[in-house]
C-alpha cells in the first residue's frame, strides 16, 4: 500500500522503521518536518525525540549513543550542518556509525532558505577536520529518501562511520507516493559499543584522542584502507538511456530529476544522450564514469550550486572527453528547458 | 489526459495546499505516478502561496510545474504571476468571486467560477479549494469521480473527520458548475 509522504516525513518514518530509537535535532528550515515527525512519533515507540539547544548539541548526543551502540541520528540544513561538522569530525576519529541528514538550503553564510546543493564539497571533501570521510548518499526521490535511511544505518555500521542522507529542500518539502518498508531491520553486533562490562569483559574505549603520532598514523592507515574496501565495494549510480548515448549528464539528487526529464526532450529530438545518476557522493561512483570514458564524446555536469561535482567528474574523465558544468544557484531549481538549452550545445560540439 | 500538470495558487489559508494534496490522492489511489511540491518560506504568510502537482502516466522528472497545463486562481496575484506560463491549450479555474479581471490569452480553456461565493452559500466556507478542485475533476478528468471522493476521506486527517462530508459537498458542487 502506498502512501503520500513528503520527503522529510518519509525519512524520519524510515528511520524509526530502520530501528533508529535516539532523535537528537535543532528546529531549521526546510528540514523541520523531520523533527516535527520525530517529536510526535518516536515516544510511541519507547524512542528519545529530543530537541537539543543547539545543533552541536544534537551532534554530540549523536556520539554519546552512538557509543552505546544505539542507531542514532541528527538532522539538518546547510548552516546547521556546519555547526554540526566538529562534532562529526570526532565521531569519524572514534569510528562511530550514525546518521546525518542534510536537507540543503543554499549559499554560504546563513544563505537562503530555498533548494540547493552547495554542501557537495562539504559532503565530500571535508565532513569535518583532519583526514576523514563519511558515506553521503544523495537520493533523487521520496522512496529514496525513504530507502536510503536503512542503507545509510547500515552502511554506517558496516564500516564504522558516520554517514549522510544528502537531500536538499526540493526533496524535504515534496510529496510523492512511497511504500514503506515493513519487518524486523538487520541489526550488526557492537563488540566495541559501551553497554557495561559486567565485570566480565575489559572495558571498551571510545576515543578520538592519540597523543603518539606512531599511534595515529596506524589508526589512520586502518582507517583509510576501510575507506578503499568503501570505495571498492559501495559506489552506486543509475544509468539512464546510456547503451547509446554519444553525451552524457552527469547529476544527482533534485538536480537528476530535471536532467532526466531534459535527456527525455533531448531524446525526442534525436540527440543521443543519456544520464549518469550519482547515487553514492562518497564513494564516488567513479566506476560507472569510467566505463563510459571512450563512448561519450562530451559531459555535462548538472547541479544546483556553482559547480562541484563537476570537479569530480573531471578527474574521472581525465581529459578523455571535454567536461561542461551548468548549474543554478542561490535556491533556484534549474528547468528541464534550461538544462535542454545546453545538451543541444555540447551535441553541436559547443559550449 | 495522460499528465496533469497543475499549478494552484491563492494566499495561504486559501487551502491552496490541501486542494493539491486531494489531486495527488486521488492520483495515487488511481495508481498513477504524483508529486506535489509547495513553495515554502515566508511568502506563505499573507502573501501567495503555491503548490504544484503532477499526476502522470509516467515517471516524473522535474516536480515544478513551471508550464503548467492547468491552473488553478484564487487570487489577483497568482493569476498574474501564473498566467503567462499557462500551456497554450490549457485550462485556467478563476476563482471570479475574488479576481475581478478577465484573462485576456484566447489559447486558452478559462473558466470563471464564483467558487468563494458559491461555498459560502452552501454553507462551506472556506471550501472554494475543494469546489474548484472538483470542477477541475470535470474539466480535466484527472481521475475517476469516485477516486477522487476516495481521496477526500484519505486528506482530511482524522481529527477533522466531521468535515469530510462537506469536502464531499464542495467537491460535488464543482463538479455539477
Amino acid at each position: 500500500m502506498k502512501v503520500l509522504m513528503k520527503g522529510n516525513e518519509a525519512l524520519a518514518e524510515a528511520a524509526i522503521r530502520a530501528g533508529c530509537r535516539h532523535f537528537f535535532g535543532y528546529p531549521i528550515t526546510p528540514q523541520t518536518e523531520v523533527a516535527a515527525y520525530m517529536a510526535k512519533q518516536m515516544p510511541k515507540v519507547g524512542g528519545t525525540y529530543l530537541q537539543a539547544e543547539s545543533e552541536i548539541s544534537a551532534i554530540n548526543m549523536v556520539y554519546g549513543a552512538a557509543s552505546a551502540g544505539k542507531r542514532a541520528m541528527t538532522s539538518s540544513s546547510s548552516p546547521g550542518i556546519s555547526l554540526k561538522q566538529e562534532g562529526i569530525s570526532y565521531l569519524v576519529g572514534s569510528d562511530l556509525p550514525c546518521l546525518i541528514v542534510n536537507v540543503q538550503r543554499a549559499a554560504p553564510g546563513l544563505g537562503g532558505i530555498q533548494p540547493s546543493q552547495g554542501d557537495y564539497f562539504q559532503a565530500t571533501k571535508a565532513p569535518g577536520h583532519g583526514d576523514s570521510h563519511i558515506f553521503v548518499m544523495a537520493p533523487s526521490s521520496i522512496q529514496e529518501m525513504a530507502d536510503f535511511v536503512e542503507t545509510c544505518f547500515e552502511k554506517a555500521e558496516e564500516y564504522r562511520m558516520p554517514s549522510m542522507l544528502l537531500a536538499d529542500g526540493m526533496l524535504g518539502q515534496m510529496m510523492e507516493p512511497i511504500e514503506l518498508k515493513e519487518g524486523e531491520p538487520k541489526e550488526v553486533e557492537k563488540p566495541w559499543a559501551l553497554t557495561g562490562t559486567k565485570m566480565q569483559r575489559p572495558h571498551n574505549v571510545i576515543n578520538s584522542l592519540y597523543i603518539d603520532p606512531p599511534e595515529l598514523e596506524r589508526i589512520l592507515i586502518e582507517r583509510y584502507e576501510r575507506y578503499a574496501k568503501i570505495e571498492e565495494n559501495e559506489q552506486r549510480a543509475e544509468l539512464y538511456k546510456m547503451d547509446d548515448a554519444e553525451y552524457a549528464v552527469v547529476s544527482y539528487g533534485a538536480s537528476a530529476r530535471i536532467a532526466m526529464s531534459a535527456v527525455d526532450k533531448a531524446r525526442d529530438e534525436g540527440i543521443k544522450v543519456g544520464l549518469i545518476r550519482c547515487i553514492t557522493l562518497w564513494p564516488y561512483p567513479k566506476k560507472f564514469i569510467e566505463a563510459s570514458a571512450g563512448q561519450i564524446k562530451h559531459y555535462l555536469a548538472v547541479e544546483m550550486n556553482m559547480g562541484q561535482m563537476v570537479e569530480d567528474l573531471r578527474l574521472v574523465v581525465n581529459g578523455r572527453a571535454p567536461v561542461d558544468f551548468f548549474g543554478r544557484a542561490g535556491g533556484i531549481i534549474p528547468s528541464p528547458a534550461e538544462v535542454l538549452e545546453e545538451i543541444r550545445k555540447i551535441s553541436k560540439g559547443g559550449k | 489526459m495522460t499528465k496533469l500538470e497543475l499549478m494552484l495558487a491563492g494566499f495561504g489559508g486559501q487551502g491552496i495546499l490541501f486542494a493539491g494534496k486531494l489531486v495527488a490522492y486521488a492520483g495515487l489511489i488511481e495508481d498513477k505516478h504524483v508529486s506535489w511540491l509547495p513553495s515554502y518560506g515566508p511568502e506563505m504568510r499573507g502573501g501567495t502561496c503555491n503548490c504544484s502537482v503532477c499526476v502522470s502516466d509516467e515517471q516524473i522528472g522535474s516536480p515544478q510545474m513551471l508550464t503548467p497545463n492547468a491552473l488553478i486562481a484564487m487570487n489577483q496575484p497568482s493569476l498574474e504571476k501564473f498566467i503567462g506560463h499557462v500551456q497554450p491549450g490549457g485550462i485556467v479555474l478563476v476563482d471570479s468571486s475574488i479576481i475581478p479581471t478577465k484573462v485576456d490569452r484566447t489559447d486558452l480553456k478559462v473558466f470563471y467560477v464564483p467558487a468563494t461565493e458559491i461555498a459560502e452559500k452552501n454553507g462551506l466556507k472556506g471550501m472554494a479549494n475543494i469546489l474548484l478542485t472538483g470542477k477541475l475533476l470535470k474539466e480535466t478528468g484527472f481521475a475517476s469521480v469516485e477516486n477522487a471522493k476516495a481521496a477526500v476521506s484519505k486528506v482530511v486527517p482524522p481529527k477533522k473527520a466531521n468535515l469530510i462530508d462537506s469536502n464531499l459537498k464542495a467537491l460535488q458542487l464543482g463538479l455539477d458548475y
